[in-house]
């Protein structure tokens, strides 16, 4: 049985409600916003699947749904084999939980947290007290076992999030851009944990918008944007199919279309486009181009604000696909 | 770990669980708790109860109808504010509510658990507030607790009643507009709401007597005078009862759809 299973997924937004001002014609109906859009996802038991993306491609939103926390608006939705439109509080007993901002319950400390919400899932007080300590001490922060969570540091809250989700022993665990705002050292021991548990077989279903973290943790990934699956395999298919080209983009002061008709026509650039000021080449000479590149805008009277170099990898192929990058 | 992860809870488990954490939680905030939903009632019995009294300028048999009054008003304030503070706190910024909307029940129980435990918090207040009131103002003439039962229907009734109201207050209000909650709605709820004067005195005043009808607050003010000062005049008890239960079931559901609208997107 697949740990995750969608069909056909649709996610529509209503449309933020426009003022109607007196005398105005009335507004053409709105179709909403699509956060979700006829996506097919099979995730296997046991994977690490990461879903990658820029901000407001649609990851939460997938989260949200797979976690019975955002209603689908067509289409099908399967964790543990358990569809989360029909039996929600079935799924909500096969899954642990790792939200995108720490929101442990403030008003208890730190062990009350874990034993608290273990017993929400029917677990008996000391059977949760026993296991609360023992997550801590694998977490690393057992030594803040009776602390105010407003004590803890942003990693550790984090962890104690992670804890808080194996409290009930769950099948597949969620995390939603765990690592954003944690510092480098925090974001590294956040990933042994989460190697960790992958190890134990667990499914984990991650979300983020570092490359680096998906290409490093990730069984598969998935890459959305808008909604829409843009491409799904192992890393390194991902990456060997990333074009040969670097990217070259050039950030000028003004619109940059003129500098795009002048690369096109150099030697080796397979694409060049201009996105308002942004001139972005692709082409397998890579640095070479830049002082033609440059030459081309200040031909023009633009002049550069910024250069940035992508070689061939999971990042450029992101550029590729979306027209857009990651962070 | 030996737990089977894939039978179901029993809902009254999960239910009695979050139950037990809002109690831990209530009872370490106990002494604010008591502060802040005593507070109000208790100035003012200490003015129009104490003072104004003993200055002569108010009647001393007006105590009479002010202890239920006070009663009153501190089981729906305490009732409204023990569900709606946490619920704008959680839906609006810290999320903290989230792990309960995770637990393998309905989601609606989640807000039926936290009306319950608003009917508990505003039941704590009413009988905190009726010995010092009767300690401030000293013996209140026809004051009878012969009542128990209808004392019991009127405060659990009202708990609910204000708690449920609570929940679409906390969940039906945005953020910014909390500060006019209380200014708009509390407020003149309870200047109107026969607190501090008989539902029946409004007879001078007509318009004002069908007016303040819509206003919840009366049949908890009327409810308490006829339990608690019985020889008093009031509205009539089964009158007072099913108003409660409408006023319950009314706003019981607009709050779970107002709760539904912020835990499901």
């Amino acid at each position: 049985m697949n740990a995750i299973e969608t069909r056909a997924l649709r996610k529509v937004y209503p449309a933020p409600a426009v003022k109607k001002r007196r005398g105005a014609p009335p507004a053409p109906p709105s179709t909403g916003i699509v956060a979700i859009d006829s996506l097919d996802l099979s995730v296997a038991d046991g994977e690490f699947f990461g879903v990658l993306g820029p901000n407001g491609a649609g990851k939460t939103t997938l989260i949200g749904i797979l976690t019975t926390r955002v209603r689908i608006t067509a289409g099908e939705a399967l964790v543990a084999g358990v569809s989360v439109a029909n039996a929600p509080a079935a799924v909500r007993r096969r899954i642990g939980v790792v939200p995108q901002r720490p929101n442990p319950d403030r008003s208890l400390s730190v062990i009350e947290n874990l034993v608290f919400h273990a017993t929400y899932f029917g677990i008996a007080r000391a059977e949760a007290t026993r296991r609360g300590h023992e997550l801590l001490e694998r977490l690393g922060i057992a030594d803040k076992a009776s602390a105010k969570v407003d004590q803890l540091s942003g990693g550790q809250q984090q962890r104690l999030m992670i804890a808080r989700a194996l409290t009930h022993d769950p099948r597949v665990i969620f995390l939603d851009e765990p690592t954003v705002g944690l510092d480098p050292q925090a974001r590294l021991s956040l990933w042994e944990i989460l190697r960790e548990l992958h190890g134990q077989g667990r499914t984990i279903v991650m979300s983020t918008h570092y490359m680096e973290e998906a290409d490093q943790l990730c069984d598969r990934l998935a890459i959305i944007d808008q909604g829409k699956l843009l491409a799904l395999d192992t890393p390194a298919a991902l990456k060997a199919q990333a074009p040969g080209d670097t990217v070259v983009e050039v950030m000028f002061d003004d619109d940059a279309s003129v500098a795009a008709d002048v690369a096109r026509t150099m030697d080796g650039v397979s694409k060049a486009e201009a996105r308002g000021p942004l001139l972005r080449v692709f082409s397998k000479r890579g640095g070479e181009l830049i002082p033609a590149l440059i030459d081309a805008g200040e031909a023009n009277g633009r002049t550069v604000r910024d250069i940035h170099l992508s070689r061939p990898s999971l990042e450029t192929l992101f550029i590729t696909l979306t027209g857009r990058k990651l962070t | 770990m030996t737990t089977d992860s894939l039978a179901p809870v029993a809902p009254s488990r999960v239910f009695t669980a979050i139950l037990l954490r809002d109690l831990t939680v209530a009872r370490r905030e106990l002494p604010y708790f008591l502060v802040r939903t005593a507070l109000q009632p208790i100035l003012f019995v200490i003015v129009f109860g104490f003072l104004l009294p003993k200055m002569g300028m108010i009647p001393h048999g007006y105590s009479t109808t002010m202890l239920p009054g006070v009663v009153a008003l501190s089981l729906t304030l305490s009732a409204i504010q023990s569900v709606a503070l946490p619920m704008m706190q959680d839906f609006g910024y810290t999320k903290e509510i989230e792990d309960r909307l995770l637990s393998p029940v309905p989601t609606y129980l989640v807000a039926v658990e936290k009306v319950f435990s608003g009917v508990l918090q505003g039941v704590v207040a009413a009988l905190f507030v009726l010995p010092v009131a009767r300690l401030i103002m000293g013996p209140i003439p026809g004051l009878s607790f012969g009542n128990a039962p209808l004392l019991l229907a009127v405060t659990v009734l009202g708990g609910a009643a204000f708690s449920a109201m609570g929940l679409y207050l906390g969940t039906g209000i945005a953020p910014p507009q909390i500060g006019l909650m209380f200014s708009v709605i509390v407020a003149p709820m309870i200047m109107f709401g026969c607190t501090y004067y008989p539902w029946a005195g409004l007879v001078h005043v007509p318009v004002m007597k069908w007016l303040v009808l819509i206003n919840p607050m009366v049949y908890v003010s009327e409810g308490m005078r006829a339990a608690l000062t019985p020889a008093q005049p009031h509205m009539p008890t089964a009158f007072i009862l099913i108003a409660l239960v409408v006023l319950t079931a009314l706003f019981m559901w607009m709050g779970l759809k107002a709760f539904d609208k912020r835990a499901m997107s």
